[in-house]
C-alpha cells in the first residue's frame, strides 16, 4: 500500500518546494495587508460614487473564484503587451484577491472600537490624526489578528492553485513526482500532511498572537 | 461563428456542472455540518473528542490537495472515484467541517435561559435540543451561511484542476480555442457573481421569512 | 448694560430622522453656575450637552459660549461656525461620559495626560506632575499606573472626571456620571463633583438622576421635557414647590420610585 521508503525519498524535493510555498504566502499576505488600507479608504470616502464603485469592485473580487482571476491575468496581461512571470502573476492576484478581504477585516476592526472613545477624543479635542494613531488604531488591532489570521490560513492553503499556471510549489512539485513515478499515493498525502501541519502550527501561533496582545490592559475580553 | 456558438455551448455546459456540484456538495456539506455540530455537543468525551479531531482535521486540509488526494491517490486503495464524484466528496468534507463551526456557534449563541428554562418545563435533554435549541440555532446560523454558500462556489471552480469540466475548467478550454481572453473571462467571472448574489438573496429572503421573530432581524436593511 | 450670559441656547431644535428631540429650546446660564438638569429619558437633556461639546448638529436656533457663536441661526435655519472657532470653542469644555469612556489601553496617568501633551503641548514631566496632582484630588494616587479594566465603575469615573480637569475647562459637562455606576460606588464620585462645585469659577451643567444631590450641590434646576425647559428654579423652589404640573408629576414618579 504506502510505500514508506518511497515516501521518504522524495520529502527533501517537497520540503524545498515548501520553501516557495511559504516564501509566497508571507510575501502576498504582506501585500495584502497594504492593499487592505487604500481600499478601507476609498470605501469610506465621503463622495458617494468612490465609496460605492469601490464596494462594487471590492465585493465582486471576494465573491468570485481566484483561480478564475488567476488564469483571466495570466492569459490577459500579454494581449496588453505585458510580461510577468507566473510567481508575480500568482503574486499579484492573491495580494488583490486577499487585499479586499482584508479591507472588509479592518472595517470591521474600525466598527469594533465603541462609539464612546470617539466622543471622549473629541471632549478632549484630539486632533484626528492623534485619535487615530494613539487611540483607534491600538483598540483596532485586537480584533483584527484572528480574522487577518484566518485569511492567511486560507491564502497558504490556496497556493497550490499557482501549480496551474506553472509556479513551482508543492503540489505542482507532488503532481511531477506522480506522473514521473507513476506512483500519486505518497507524494500527495505527504503534500498534503505538510500542508496540514503548517497550517495547524499557524493557527496556534496566530491564537498565541490574539492571547498576548495587550493582555495586560484587557480583562473581561 | 462556429467558434463562438461551441463557445457559448462550453460555458453553458459548464455553468450547469458547476451548480450541479455546487448544490450536491452543499447538501453533503449541511448534512455532515449539522451531524458534526451535534456530535460536539455531546456529553460523551470520546464522540466529542472523535467529532473535533475530524472537523480540525478537514478545517486544516487544502482543499486542492484534498481534491487532488481523492481523484489520484485514493485508485491506489482501490478506489477509483469520478472526477465530479471526487469533487463532491471533497468539497462535502471541507466545507462539512467548517459548516460545523457555523452549527457549533450558532447553537451555543442560544442562550443558557432556553435549557434552564426547558429543563423547569420537565423536558428531556433530547427534547430540548431537538424541539427549542436546533429551530432557534437553524434560524441563527442563516447570517452566516450566505458566506459559506460563496465560499462552496469558489470552491467549486477548484474542481476544474481535477478534470471536472465545470465553468473555469470550460473557460481556460474556450479561451485557448478563440483567443478571445478578455470578454470570456469577463463572462464568467459575472456568471460567477450572479451565482452568489442569487444565493445570498436566498438566504436573505428565508432570514426575513423566518426570523421574523428575532429583533436582530430587522436590523438588517 | 446687562451683561450677556457665559452660555446660551436659543430656539435650538434638534431632530434625530423623524423623532424631535429639542423644540426650539431656549436656555442661558452665566458664567460659574452649578446648573443641574433633570427630565425622564429621551427628554433631550443629555443631546444638550452633545451639542454644546460640538458632539452633534443642531437643525435651527443659536448656540453661543461666551462672544463666539458656534451655531448661528434662528428659529428656521442655523449655521455651524468655522472650524477654527468651533474648536476654539471645544478647548473651553471639558465632558465627562456615563460610560466614562476611558481609554482602556493607557494607564490612569496617561489617560489623564495624553491630551495635554498631545493638544495643550505640555512637556511630558509638566503634564504627568499635573495628571498625578489630580488623581491626588479625585483620590486615586494609588491607581495611577493601573489600566481601567482593573478599576472599579467609580474609580473609572474619578479618573475620567480628572482626565477632563487637565484640559482646564471653563466649563464642565457631566452626563449622568453616576447612572452606570453600582449605588454603592455613586458616593465616592458625587464626592469629588462636591468638590469642583466648590471652585467658584467653574461653570457646571449636570445631567442627573440624583434628586438629592441635585438639591444640595446646585445653584438652579431646570426640568426638560420633551425637548423643552419646563421648569426653572433654584433647587429650594424647585423641588419644595414646583409651579408646573408636568414638573411635580414627574418629581412623584420620582419619590416613589
Amino acid at each position: 500500500m504506502f510505500d514508506f521508503s518511497f515516501a521518504a525519498s522524495i520529502f527533501p524535493q517537497l520540503a524545498v518546494a515548501a520553501i516557495t510555498t511559504v516564501f509566497v504566502t508571507i510575501a502576498s499576505f504582506l501585500f495584502a495587508l497594504v492593499a487592505g488600507i487604500p481600499l478601507l479608504l476609498l470605501r469610506r470616502s465621503r463622495w458617494q460614487i468612490v465609496s460605492q464603485t469601490t464596494t462594487a469592485v471590492v465585493d465582486f473580487i471576494r465573491c468570485t473564484p481566484i483561480l478564475v482571476q488567476l488564469y483571466f491575468l495570466y492569459f490577459a496581461m500579454p494581449e496588453f503587451g505585458v510580461r510577468l512571470s507566473p510567481l508575480a502573476t500568482g503574486l499579484l492576484v492573491f495580494s488583490v484577491h486577499y487585499g479586499c478581504y482584508m479591507s472588509e477585516v479592518y472595517r470591521a476592526g474600525l466598527e469594533a472600537v465603541p462609539r464612546g472613545q470617539w466622543d471622549a477624543c473629541v471632549a478632549l479635542s484630539l486632533p484626528r490624526v492623534e485619535t487615530y494613531r494613539s487611540i483607534v488604531l491600538p483598540q483596532m488591532i485586537y480584533p483584527i489578528i484572528p480574522a487577518a489570521g484566518n485569511y492567511l490560513v486560507h491564502l497558504f492553503k490556496e497556493t497550490p492553485l499557482l501549480a496551474s499556471i506553472s509556479v513551482v510549489e508543492m503540489m505542482f512539485v507532488s503532481a511531477e513526482i506522480g506522473a514521473d513515478r507513476f506512483r500519486y499515493l505518497e507524494p500527495i498525502t505527504l503534500c498534503g500532511l505538510l500542508f496540514l501541519i503548517m497550517s495547524i502550527a499557524a493557527a496556534g501561533l496566530i491564537r498565541t498572537a490574539e492571547f498576548f496582545y495587550g493582555r495586560h490592559w484587557r480583562r473581561a475580553w | 461563428m462556429d467558434v463562438l456558438i461551441e463557445a457559448r455551448w462550453l460555458v453553458l455546459s459548464g455553468t450547469i456542472v458547476t451548480l450541479r456540484v455546487f448544490v450536491l456538495s452543499f447538501l453533503f456539506a449541511a448534512i455532515l455540518a449539522l451531524l458534526l455540530g451535534l456530535l460536539r455537543q455531546s456529553k460523551h468525551a470520546l464522540v466529542c473528542g472523535a467529532a473535533t479531531c475530524w472537523v480540525e482535521f478537514f478545517r486544516g486540509v487544502s482543499t486542492v490537495v484534498q481534491l487532488f488526494w481523492l481523484y489520484f491517490a485514493l485508485p491506489f486503495f482501490g478506489i477509483s472515484l469520478s472526477a465530479e464524484t471526487a469533487a463532491i466528496i471533497g468539497l462535502g468534507l471541507v466545507h462539512g467541517a467548517y459548516g460545523s463551526e457555523v452549527v457549533r456557534g450558532a447553537m451555543q449563541s442560544i442562550g443558557r435561559d432556553q435549557w434552564e428554562a426547558a429543563t423547569a418545563l420537565g423536558y428531556s435533554r433530547r427534547q430540548t435540543l431537538f424541539g427549542i435549541i436546533m429551530p432557534q440555532a437553524l434560524i441563527a446560523m442563516l447570517p452566516p451561511l450566505g458566506n459559506s454558500l460563496v465560499l462552496l462556489l469558489k470552491g467549486t471552480s477548484i474542481a476544474s484542476i481535477i478534470t471536472v469540466p465545470e465553468l473555469t475548467f470550460q473557460s481556460a478550454l474556450v479561451v485557448n480555442r478563440t483567443l478571445a481572453v478578455v470578454p470570456i473571462f469577463i463572462c464568467v467571472l459575472l456568471i460567477y457573481y450572479s451565482i452568489a448574489i442569487a444565493a445570498t438573496w436566498i438566504v436573505r429572503l428565508l432570514e426575513r421569512k423566518l426570523g421574523r421573530w428575532r429583533p436582530q432581524t430587522l436590523n438588517i436593511r | 448694560m446687562i451683561p450677556q450670559p457665559f452660555i446660551a441656547f436659543s430656539t435650538v431644535s434638534k431632530r434625530f430622522g423623524a423623532r424631535v428631540v429639542l423644540k426650539a429650546l431656549d436656555l442661558e446660564i452665566p458664567r460659574g453656575q452649578k446648573l443641574a438638569i433633570v427630565g425622564p429619558s429621551g427628554s433631550g437633556k443629555s443631546t444638550l450637552l452633545r451639542i454644546l461639546m460640538t458632539l452633534e448638529s443642531v437643525e435651527a436656533g443659536s448656540v453661543r459660549v461666551d462672544d463666539q457663536y458656534l451655531w448661528r441661526g434662528g428659529r428656521e435655519q442655523t449655521t455651524k461656525a468655522t472650524d477654527a472657532t468651533t474648536a476654539a470653542i471645544r478647548r473651553r469644555i471639558g465632558m465627562v461620559f456615563q460610560q466614562f469612556n476611558l481609554f482602556p489601553h493607557m494607564t490612569a496617568l496617561q489617560n489623564v495626560s495624553a491630551a495635554p501633551i498631545k493638544v495643550l503641548g505640555k512637556s511630558k514631566d509638566e503634564a504627568l506632575a499635573q495628571a498625578r496632582n489630580l488623581l491626588a484630588r479625585v483620590g486615586l494616587s494609588d491607581k495611577v499606573d493601573a489600566y481601567p479594566a482593573f478599576l472599579s465603575g467609580g474609580q473609572q469615573q474619578r479618573v475620567a472626571i480628572a482626565r477632563a480637569l487637565a484640559m482646564n475647562p471653563e466649563i464642565l459637562l457631566l452626563d449622568e456620571v453616576t447612572s452606570a455606576l453600582d449605588p454603592e460606588l455613586v458616593g465616592e464620585v458625587l464626592n469629588v463633583i462636591r468638590m469642583l462645585a466648590a471652585k467658584g469659577d467653574l461653570t457646571i451643567l449636570m445631567v442627573t438622576h440624583q434628586m438629592g444631590f441635585a438639591r444640595e450641590f446646585a445653584d438652579r434646576v431646570c426640568f426638560i421635557d420633551s425637548g423643552e425647559v419646563v421648569e426653572d428654579a433654584p433647587p429650594a423652589r424647585f423641588f419644595d414647590a414646583p409651579t408646573q404640573r408636568r414638573t411635580q408629576d414627574f418629581l412623584r414618579t420620582i419619590i416613589s420610585a
